[in-house]
């Protein structure tokens, strides 16, 4: 086998990625019609380009596509709405778990945690699904698609998403959110024109009764457990709108 | 955020022909002028770099960058050979994008993507360098002239004459042959922008893809080591 031409050699690199100037191409092309070592050096360059392009595409794991959409959700949440109000100073943080300790042991856990409590957080992510239009990741009302969908993205059982639409809450999506550190999945409903975020998390905490109480911002908030599942709806429906929201999705879940 | 500075794609053709005589020089004289080109190097570090401010910008990040997860993925494990250390690169370098995103100028934006990625893994192979230094000083010089692997790519290739044994050859490489392989061959990326990419001017660039696929067309030849005269 011959040696390629030592001043040709980078030139038949750039030929072969297409990299070279029409002048030069058309010039290095005529030398290859006379000059085997160049030519086979080509064909060899040429064999190993077409070999590469054999590999099989390595593709990202769903899971960790989903964290990524889940940090970028949390992060745009942080960049949209940089004025969280001030949480309270350490004396006032006391007094206010004090008193919450008579009312309810599970609250105090949520407010005496690092960082905004998970009522906060959630009311947040309603906020923001409304403002940065990006309710929904999948706009489905076919409950058949939107539970597989976050299979593989949420690291735990999906819930299931039933669609309420006879009971005037039609099924609008699913979106992946973030909470807790983690992806979480959010299934969207409607009410007339309020949105509802339903927020799915696997259970934490002690046993939970359903209660419905306002939400940091205002809105309205239910809240309840089933089969290892917390769920969060969150909405600026009225409350007892919300109330039997928690009661279609429940009978229709059985 | 680290205060390591998101990459900063130096004016390589200043320094391209100059910094590279000879035949590689001459052949960067050959090269076509591509379109933009230079266009994603003017920045300017007037500000650090910060996240997008307003729903639109997050909606343009998500169209510009998220379609490359794959691709970022696939680096980064081209990179770490490892793929649990490849997830954790391909999430920081998408952190720091979103958080930089103000210091992206146009260009492609899967270069500037795999920059971030590259950056990420340095950090990331260093703190395990010194890691590994600490935990058994000889480790580290190991992992330093790696390719324990390549003795065992010719038996591959009787067997099964395949990927595997093509895979291996790539992690084989040396490190900066490697990277400059991998993108041009399996990321696609042209010159200029693998030259943004590792920082390196385009002469480096091209001299080291020549020995990447020299070193390659070596590793794979059926008789690499047994059939040629000692």
């Amino acid at each position: 086998m011959s040696a390629p031409c030592p001043d040709k050699e980078p030139m038949l690199h750039a030929l072969l990625d297409g990299e070279l100037d029409a002048a030069n191409a058309s010039a290095l092309e005529a030398h290859l019609q006379t000059c085997p070592g160049c030519a086979q050096r080509l064909q060899a360059l040429q064999a190993l380009h077409d070999r590469l392009a054999e590999l099989p595409p390595v593709t990202a794991p769903e899971a960790l596509k989903g964290r990524i959409d889940a940090m970028i959700a949390k992060e745009a949440r942080k960049t949209v709405r940089p004025a969280r109000p001030a949480r309270p100073g350490p004396f006032l943080g006391w007094l206010t778990a004090g008193a919450m300790t008579l009312v309810s042991a599970s609250l105090m856990v949520a407010i005496l945690d690092d960082g905004p409590s998970l009522p906060q957080e959630l009311a947040d992510a309603h906020v923001h699904s409304l403002l940065a239009d990006h309710l929904v990741d999948i706009p489905t009302s076919d409950k058949h698609v939107v539970r597989p969908w976050f299979d593989g993205k949420i690291g735990y059982a999906p819930p299931a998403a039933p669609d309420l639409k006879d009971q005037g809450f039609p099924l609008v999506g699913g979106r992946l959110d973030y909470a807790e550190g983690r992806p979480i999945a959010a299934i969207v409903y409607r009410r007339r024109q309020h949105v509802i975020n339903l927020f799915v998390l696997p259970a934490k905490g002690p046993f939970v009764v359903p209660r419905l109480g306002p939400a940091p911002g205002g809105y309205a908030m239910v809240q309840w457990r089933d089969r290892g599942l917390d769920y969060w709806a969150v909405s600026d429906a009225e409350p007892d709108e919300l109330k039997s929201f928690h009661e279609a999705f429940e009978k229709a879940a059985g | 955020m680290t205060a390591r500075a998101l990459p900063f794609f130096p004016p390589f053709w200043l320094s391209a022909v100059t910094s590279s005589g000879g035949l590689i020089g001459k052949a960067v004289g050959a090269l076509k002028r591509t379109a933009g080109e230079g266009a994603a190097a003017i920045q300017q570090a007037a500000e650090p770099p910060g996240p997008p401010q307003n729903p639109a910008d997050i909606e343009r990040f998500r169209r510009l960058l998220l379609p490359y997860q794959d691709d970022a993925y696939a680096f980064a494990l081209h990179l770490s050979r490892d793929p649990s250390a490849a997830e954790d690169l391909a999430q920081e370098a998408y952190l720091k994008a979103f958080r930089g995103f103000s210091g992206y100028r146009g260009g492609e934006p899967k270069a500037w993507l795999l920059a971030i990625v590259r950056t990420c893994f340095l950090d990331w192979a260093r703190g395990r360098k010194a890691w590994a230094a600490m935990v058994d000083p000889h480790a580290a010089e190991e992992a330093e002239d790696a390719p324990a692997e390549q003795a065992s790519v010719e038996d591959l290739l009787v067997r099964e004459a395949g990927i595997k044994a093509l895979r291996l050859a790539i992690d084989g490489l040396p490190e900066p042959f490697k990277q400059t392989l991998v993108l041009r061959e399996l990321q696609e990326m042209n010159y200029r922008q693998i030259a943004e990419i590792t920082g390196a001017p385009i002469g480096t660039v091209m001299s080291r893809l020549a020995r990447a696929r020299a070193m390659l067309i070596a590793a794979l030849r059926p008789s690499a080591s047994k059939g040629a005269p000692a």
